[in-house]
């Protein structure tokens, strides 16, 4: 197994090892990011003023759908998958996933789901212009022809997500070095194993339900459909079943980021790891339980609408331990701000506003006013944007000294990191009060009271495109010429992941280590 | 890696295979069916059941509801659909007949599948149809009308508070899904 | 644009000089920019206000001692000041304070917040029902009993939505025939669609319920005070979701009877016109209202359509063929295209004939031929 890497195309395309599929996976979930990113400047340009400027209701409506789409699909996801593929066999002493193979193929076959995807943009009739929600029947029966690419492009992610999940939870449970008992696992672990677990349990019935779709639109079921004897309703439960839980595949592996950075540049361990992991767990076991609080407008009964208010409100419990961790992590350390711990804290801060938001969307009352505006915008990006965004650039920033031996610009990295802290809270905070004083979601154009704000967002959206151009000269150079890392790379960090050589080998722990 | 770990990983991903499949027949064989059967239940959507037989001839008389009736043409479903009247007075436990019209004013044999919903939803539970032009596809030749019956019994149980029941139904097309001698063969 | 920019910083500059200092003008300031759920004008909508900003206010509260916590040891606890780091990593007594308060927090939002919701669900007692059903992209008001049924679009002109003509003050927020409610009664809203979900949302009433085609939902309100409330579809129902707005507008209860008996007697007037013969330049023009009211969005002004979605009206084969299936698209919907609806039952019979003689003769469709709204009333009743 002491061999390198092969030389040329053929390393990437038949590798095995988790740190080159790793390293694929983050750049394509950048590329991603930057695809999904152009798309949302489309929707910002034509909202920059009242009145169809750039773009017509039908494009606008395809944007907003791909953006959603390719954010969650495409950039957040397997932005995760990568760290997990380069962080998680480093972090419990494992010398490789557990199933190397599998592992090239859940990578490979995702560039094929999203080329499919984005090819719907140049078909006749669009791309799906139903939103990333896809209530049906807006996409079945009126749906354009490309929905059927939709729904295979979505199979395929739905596989690799899948695919990727059981080598994770394989590697966590098979391939720990002697000594890393459960409790002794970083949180990052942790987290993605209980990450791992619900991906398993939605991923399925997300393509259970585009199945249906696929069924209604081609084979003439009526899963959805009243006229032969199915309700769109039944669309909405089966999706926000495994939309609620996939919210928080996207945000558990984030808490473990930040869990591993706090305590690094605090000094300080990090506290309550045991309550991390318990309420990571509970958080976990809740998403299954409150899918409907995203359908209160659509009509249940009274005793629903309250336990499904009383549950989502619940959240709040493990979320708010959580939070209240990291900041007596930091309490009475020796805190320094280099950018990792930038976004971290500024993580901490704009995720808690989210939750904020989110309490008040758990009011079933006050969610008939909140429902499908702006507010709702704001609210998950506040949640997304500051939570999985700034986690992964906050773990690119953290681990990129490990994984390619040089050290990053730092003050490019703190420049990056003011610029999309000011870009993203122009940008979603006056969302906020759009939402509140009336503003529909998914509208190309707006009434001219909300005029301003949206203005205001427009300008910060742009800024925050710009902010990742940075991010990007800033990789590409620490690759190309950034000074030597040390192997420790952060004063005292905890983790297996820092007594490996600094860039990290190609093969690591071929011979378990010791835990203590 | 020794064998028994390769042993255990592979178990272990077998373990996780089945939990997928498992999930994915849950989510397209299971949901549908537990949630029609949940809505019965609870009157979610305003589901009515099937076709009631009565048992119990009592009739409360002491008691009047009021049953609202909605028809709604579904997108380009051109025939003209209304009840005959728009609302009426019952007793709890006395049996209903009323009528709805339609009328095809096309020049093409059609089908069409009428979808019943009540509100308030509490209220769905205590609706009883013992006949009803919903139960079956109706099929109107061109230019043709029809009387369709709906015969009802509002439980003796519903609770107090409500005072008026509002049925709708909406009128689907479903000539094309229909098979295509049952059009011709009018 | 720029004289915005420029509003916009004075704005801002005049807000941050009045923090602190004017608290009347602060409120001003909020109100006029809207930042705010409005308070809306009945009993629920108050209420909600009230819960929203209970909540908020308590977020407020967790967000100024976390966040205190949190800045005050980012800027003692510094390396740089000479902070060492203890070395402390659990405490059951603070984890379990942490855990209970929050719930107990919970349960005092909860326990309002249930108050309203049984509020909101009393439906009993209801004063008047009104068929609301969602259509792309319009709305259909039915009064329930009273034989009064219309439709109601937006009203917005399409240059202003193009930029051609500056916007007026209800820009997207106006439709050609509000939703007139009486104020003081209980107005029980049910709400379906008749082709893919939308939701019916007034801010000022707080009621926000989705349109689903084949189901009924229900909702109601009670307007203390006259005045014409904005709202618009809030769930994306293809195309034109942002321009199918809703206006309420509240009367006193003799205004809103008078309104209803000129409502009833328009439709017989309607009735008997549909007899009435009318003149090819009558039809023509009054086709031209009524195709760039309905048709142009899709089919645009200028007849040309959008290629490879909605097809051209100039030069086609149903507006330069024979007048039956021209009469037969219109009244009955496309087969092909769902998003070719039957106007049938949307338009009236005077509508329908004028829109087609409008179609076959405008654009260079020289037919020269034109229908009367008794040929449209034939041929929805024997399909001919």
């Amino acid at each position: 197994m002491a061999h390198g890497p092969a030389k040329g195309i053929s390393r990437w395309l038949f590798t095995t090892n988790h740190k080159d599929i790793g390293t694929m996976y983050l750049w394509f979930s950048f590329a991603m990011f930057l695809m999904g990113g152009v798309f949302a400047l489309v929707i910002r340009a034509e909202l920059f003023e009242p009145g169809l400027q750039i773009v017509q209701p039908e494009f606008f409506n395809q944007m907003t759908t791909m953006h959603g789409l390719v954010m969650v699909f495409g950039a957040v996801m397997p932005a995760f998958v990568g760290l997990a593929n380069w962080m998680v066999p480093m972090m419990i002493g494992a010398p490789d996933m557990a199933l190397p193979r599998m592992n090239n193929w859940s990578f490979w076959i995702l560039p094929f789901a999203f080329a499919m995807l984005a090819s719907t943009l140049l078909m006749e009739g669009g791309a799906p212009n139903f939103g990333w929600t896809f209530y049906a029947p807006l996409s079945t029966t009126y749906a354009p022809p490309s929905v059927t690419f939709f729904i295979f492009a979505v199979h395929i992610m739905g596989a690799s997500s899948i695919m990727g999940s059981i080598n994770i939870i394989a590697t966590i449970l098979n391939m720990r070095a002697p000594g890393m008992t459960f409790m002794k696992m970083p949180l990052f672990v942790w987290t993605w194993l209980i990450t791992a677990y619900l991906l398993i349990a939605v991923m399925p019935v997300l393509a259970g339900v585009v199945t249906m779709m696929l069924m209604d639109i081609h084979f003439g079921t009526s899963f959805f459909d009243a006229a032969g004897g199915g309700d769109p309703v039944l669309f909405q439960h089966v999706f926000w079943f495994f939309g609620h839980p996939e919210v928080y595949i996207m945000i558990l592996p984030a808490f473990g980021v930040v869990s591993q950075i706090i305590p690094t540049f605090a000094r300080k361990p990090l506290f309550g790891y045991a309550s991390m992991v318990y309420a990571t767990s509970s958080i976990a076991f809740l998403s299954f339980i409150v899918w409907a609080h995203h359908m209160f407008t659509v009509g249940m009964p009274v005793a629903g609408e309250l336990f499904f208010m009383y549950a989502t409100m619940l959240i709040a419990v493990p979320t708010g331990v959580k939070v209240f961790n990291w900041v007596t992590t930091m309490f009475k350390g020796s805190m320094t701000f280099e950018t990792p711990m930038l976004f971290s804290l500024a993580f901490v801060v704009l995720f808690t506003i989210g939750g904020f938001s989110g309490l008040m969307l758990a009011i079933a009352p006050a969610d008939f006013q909140y429902h499908d505006t702006y507010f709702v915008v704001a609210h998950f990006h506040y949640v997304l944007v500051p939570g999985a965004i700034f986690s992964i650039t906050a773990a690119v920033y953290y681990w990129l000294p490990k994984w390619c031996g040089r050290m990053y610009d730092e003050t490019m990295g703190k420049t990056h990191f003011w610029l999309a802290f000011l870009g993203l809270n122009l940008t979603f905070f006056p969302m906020h009060f759009v939402g509140l004083a009336g503003m529909p979601r998914r509208i190309p154009d707006y009434a001219l009271q909300f005029a301003d704000f949206n203005m205001i967002a427009s300008v910060g959206a742009f800024l925050f495109g710009a902010a990742q151009i940075l991010f990007l000269y800033n990789v590409i150079a620490t690759i190309k010429k950034g000074k030597p890392a040390t192997d420790e790379v952060w004063e005292n960090p905890e983790g297996l992941e820092w007594t490996v050589a600094s860039p990290a080998p190609y093969h690591t722990f071929t011979t378990p280590p010791q835990v203590k | 890696m020794t064998d028994s770990v390769q042993k255990s990983i592979l178990a272990t991903a077998l373990r996780l295979s089945g939990v997928v499949v498992a999930m994915f027949v849950f989510a397209v064989y299971i949901m549908p069916p537990m949630y029609d059967l949940f809505c019965e239940i609870t009157g979610l959507n305003g589901k009515t059941g099937g076709q009631y037989q009565a048992t119990d001839a009592k009739v409360d008389e002491s008691r009047w509801v009021t049953v609202q009736f909605l028809a709604t043409n579904n997108e380009n479903m051109p025939w003209s659909f209304k009840p005959a009247l728009t609302s009426i007075k019952v007793h709890p436990g006395e049996e209903v007949e009323v009528r709805y019209l339609a009328v095809n004013p096309t020049s093409a044999n059609m089908v069409g599948q009428a979808v019943p919903s009540v509100v308030p939803f509490k209220a769905a539970d205590y609706f009883h149809k013992t006949e009803c032009f919903c139960f079956n596809q109706q099929i109107l030749p061109a230019g043709q009308q029809a009387e369709l019956p709906l015969r009802f019994i509002v439980d003796l149980d519903l609770p107090q508070q409500i005072t008026t029941i509002t049925l709708s139904y909406t009128l689907f097309d479903v000539t094309e899904r229909t098979t295509t001698n049952l059009v011709s063969s009018l | 644009m720029l004289s915005r920019v420029g509003r916009l910083s004075a704005c801002l500059l005049g807000l941050a000089t009045m923090v602190g200092v004017n608290s009347t003008a602060l409120a001003e300031e909020v109100e006029r920019w809207g930042v705010n759920m409005p308070v809306g004008v009945t009993q629920v909508s108050r209420e909600t206000y009230g819960l929203h900003m209970d909540i908020f206010w308590w977020c407020v509260g967790i967000g100024v001692v976390v966040f205190g916590v949190m800045f005050y040891t980012m800027i003692v606890h510094r390396k740089s000041n000479g902070a060492k780091a203890s070395n402390f990593h659990e405490s059951t007594t603070l984890e379990i304070i942490w855990t209970v308060v929050p719930f107990l927090i919970l349960i005092i939002m909860a326990i309002p917040a249930t108050k309203t919701l049984l509020k909101i669900y009393d439906f009993s007692e209801t004063d008047m029902d009104i068929v609301v059903t969602g259509y792309q992209w319009k709305w259909k008001y039915e009064y329930l009993g009273e034989e009064v049924s219309f439709f109601s679009s937006l009203s917005t002109p399409r240059e202003q939505i193009d930029n051609l003509a500056p916007k007026g003050p209800n820009y997207l927020l106006e439709v050609d025939e509000p939703l007139i409610i009486p104020t003081g009664k209980k107005v029980r809203f049910l709400i379906t669609a008749n082709d893919v979900i939308h939701a019916w949302w007034v801010p000022d009433l707080a009621v926000k319920r989705d349109a689903i085609p084949g189901y009924v939902n229900e909702s109601w309100t009670i307007v203390d005070e006259p005045g014409v409330f904005r709202g618009q579809c809030a769930e994306l129902c293809g195309k034109d979701h942002g321009f199918m707005p809703i206006v309420v507008k509240a009367l006193p209860q003799d205004e809103f009877d008078q309104w209803l008996q000129t409502k009833k007697a328009e439709a017989a007037t309607l009735r008997a016109l549909t007899e009435k013969e009318f003149t090819f330049d009558e039809l023509y023009s009054q086709g031209e209202a009524v195709y760039n009211r309905v048709c142009a969005a899709c089919h645009q002004v200028n007849g040309a359509g959008v290629a490879g979605v909605f097809p051209a009206i100039k030069g086609s084969a149903i507006a330069t063929g024979q007048m039956a299936a021209h009469l037969d698209i219109i009244v009955n919907g496309s087969k092909k295209n769902p998003a070719m609806a039957a106007f049938g039952p949307q338009l009236s019979e005077v509508d329908i004939a004028s829109v087609i003689t409008f179609q076959r003769n405008a654009f260079g469709n020289n037919m020269g031929d034109s229908v009367q709204p008794i040929d449209v009333l034939k041929f929805k009743q024997g399909g001919q």
